[in-house]
């Protein structure tokens, strides 16, 4: 860096003055000096810019965690013929074309607290079609064959610890996927400032940055749970944000203020999604065949390594 | 020769390698001993007319000693299987047991009872749902949360989420609801003619929209009495997108807090601008030619 033949760099190691006083002054002057040819070097290239006008040097691209990510090999081309091909035949494939209508079960851990209540009660809001059960102590695998016979084809289930909700299992019926997350931050709709009532249409679905193959059964599995012909006239839509692995959940109504300007206003709740397991089939957590299970130790090597 | 006294006289005087004193009372380890004390009762060793129960992989036998047999160790134990249903099982003892003495029998039934009951429960317990227990490390917890706010910072979630709804703008999934003259605003002309247009195709993609919506109680409510009234939907609940804060929140700690100190400067400006606003508004309102839509809704029902 050109900045630091600007700083005098003293002749004796800092940490070797064996007096702390001066030794932390000394410390604390050098830093000082440091940060003052940082300033200083800053303004001399925004004097150079703006003196150049556009013929300045172009800014430098900065490093980001998503523009640094470890690359990885499962990630989707979108003009990729064989990947279209499969998702044109998996399991959720009928409801993203509209040709069968989702209906949802929501279901809690065994004794929901009151805020996992409200969450549940929320849930079915967002989600048209749906319906919320107490789950009496009810296996899950004996909940899947009566859901499955009065025809609905997801079940979510919202777990809590501590009176907090912390996990979400989404199972869509009859034959998978099933889907573990960890759920965090949930804010209530009545926790977040400037919230309005939401409607009753069909939301819009926005998945955002599902890059990998992982990622997209995951934003997949989530779109199926809304009707695949949202109302547009309700201008409710639904976002499902994938950054470094952390699935955000918003819920917005918008209004165009020109073909160029959104304006947006918070809706429903607030949580945030990661993605514990993937397993094939309906839920079976003994014998269930797993496609995909976070494992810490193995997987968390490289914070820029990203799944979805 | 089998002499119970001399057996019984040996295990209680010097040493029994299946006795196991306690302070209060002496047990006994054997397998076949019926109720598991030590004393010259239910002793299998000092007693030639012996009988137990005993369950081997989920089913229950009866064993039976007898005199006669004593002296073949290989052969020692008769081995009887008992039914599964618990009242022929009772009926087997009965009739097995008949010479035997009623101390054993007594017992023999309630050792069977108890065998029965705790098959009963173990079957149920495998069928039934456990709770896995696991530990949550805290550090890790911590770490996550911290990415997780990180990576909300770097989401831009309010922007993203516009950008994406322009492009569904742009790509005609809206069709005829809204009507902006998407070519014209590829060209880059003058901003404010572009926005005085724009604003008054608004309000006619408005009216569209009113329309069409027939299955919503709100519009429902509002058309049925306001025939010829105007109503601004709307304009000023919505934040601008230029002036959101809320999700790009820099730090965690003060998040709640700096919550609070930022919406009242926010709400302070949608004030400002909806009173600026009522102000300019002028908007003409076609209302001869068009049929009454509660009608209209009547008719589509």
């Amino acid at each position: 860096m050109a900045s630091t033949s600007q700083i005098e760099v003293p002749t004796w190691n800092i940490s070797e003055i064996k007096n702390k006083n001066r030794r932390t002054e000394l410390y604390r002057e050098m830093k000082k000096k440091k940060r003052m040819a940082k300033i200083e070097e800053k303004k001399a290239r925004m004097k150079e810019a703006k003196a150049k006008g556009e013929k300045a040097p172009p800014k430098g691209i900065p490093k980001t965690m998503e523009n640094m990510r470890v690359y990885d090999e499962t990630v989707v081309n979108p003009n990729d013929e064989e990947v279209m091909a499969d998702e044109a035949t998996d399991e959720t494939a009928p409801y993203h074309t509209g040709q069968s209508e989702p209906k949802i079960m929501i279901t809690t851990c065994d004794r929901p607290g009151s805020r996992t209540n409200k969450l549940c009660k929320e849930f079915k809001k967002i989600i048209p079609n749906s319906t919320v059960f107490y789950r009496r102590g009810l296996d899950l695998k004996k909940i899947i064959p009566q859901a499955m016979s009065r025809s609905f084809t997801d079940i979510v289930v919202i777990n809590e610890n501590m009176k907090v909700p912390n996990a979400l299992v989404v199972t869509h019926l009859p034959d998978g996927p099933t889907a573990h997350f960890r759920m965090s931050n949930v804010k209530l709709t009545t926790e977040i400032k400037g919230t309005d009532g939401m409607s009753d249409h069909r939301p819009e679905v926005i998945l955002n940055n599902f890059s990998t193959r992982l990622g997209h059964s995951v934003g997949r599995l989530l779109a199926s749970l809304f009707n695949a012909d949202p109302n547009y006239v309700g201008r409710r839509v639904v976002t499902f944000h994938n950054q470094r692995d952390f699935i955000f959940f918003r819920q917005h109504r918008y209004e165009f203020k020109s073909g160029k300007k959104v304006a947006l206003k918070e809706l429903g709740p607030r949580f945030t999604l990661k993605l514990r397991s993937l397993q094939k089939g309906t839920f079976d957590s003994k014998h269930g065949q797993y496609e995909w299970v976070h494992k810490r130790h193995e997987m968390d090597t490289s914070r820029r390594k990203f799944y979805l | 020769m089998q002499h119970d006294d001399v057996i019984w006289s040996i295990i209680n005087g010097s040493f029994c390698s299946f006795m196991t004193r306690t302070k209060s009372q002496k047990f006994c380890r054997n397998e076949f001993n019926l109720t598991g004390l030590c004393n010259r009762h239910s002793c299998p060793l000092a007693n030639s007319q012996y009988a137990t129960v005993r369950e081997e992989k989920g089913i229950s036998y009866l064993y039976m000693k007898t005199v006669e047999r004593a002296a073949f160790p290989r052969r020692m134990w008769e081995k009887v299987k008992l039914s599964r249903d618990y009242k022929k099982a009772l009926e087997q003892i009965n009739t097995h047991l008949i010479y035997w003495p009623k101390f054993v029998r007594n017992k023999c039934k309630q050792r069977l009872l108890r065998i029965t009951k705790y098959l009963m429960k173990m079957r149920k317990l495998t069928l039934k749902r456990s709770t896995k227990w696991v530990t949550v490390n805290k550090k890790v917890e911590r770490r996550e949360l911290r990415r997780e706010q990180k990576a909300l910072v770097a989401a831009n979630l309010n922007q993203e989420i516009e950008k994406e709804l322009l492009e569904r703008l742009k790509n005609n999934t809206y069709k005829d609801i809204y009507n902006f003259p998407v070519a014209a605003f590829e060209k880059v002309v003058d901003d404010e003619e572009i926005e005085e247009e724009s604003e008054e195709e608004r309000e006619e993609g408005e009216e569209l929209e009113e329309e069409e919506d027939m299955d919503d109680g709100e519009f429902e409510l509002e058309e049925e009495d306001d025939e010829g009234q105007i109503e601004y939907v709307a304009d000023e609940d919505f934040d601008e997108s230029d002036d959101d804060i809320e999700d790009g929140e820099p730090s965690a700690e003060s998040s709640s807090s700096e919550e609070e100190e930022v919406k009242p400067k926010g709400k302070g400006k949608a004030k400002k601008v909806r009173s600026r606003k009522r102000v300019h508004v002028q908007v003409e309102y076609e209302d001869e030619g068009q049929p009454s839509t509660s009608k209209l809704q009547l008719q589509h029902t």
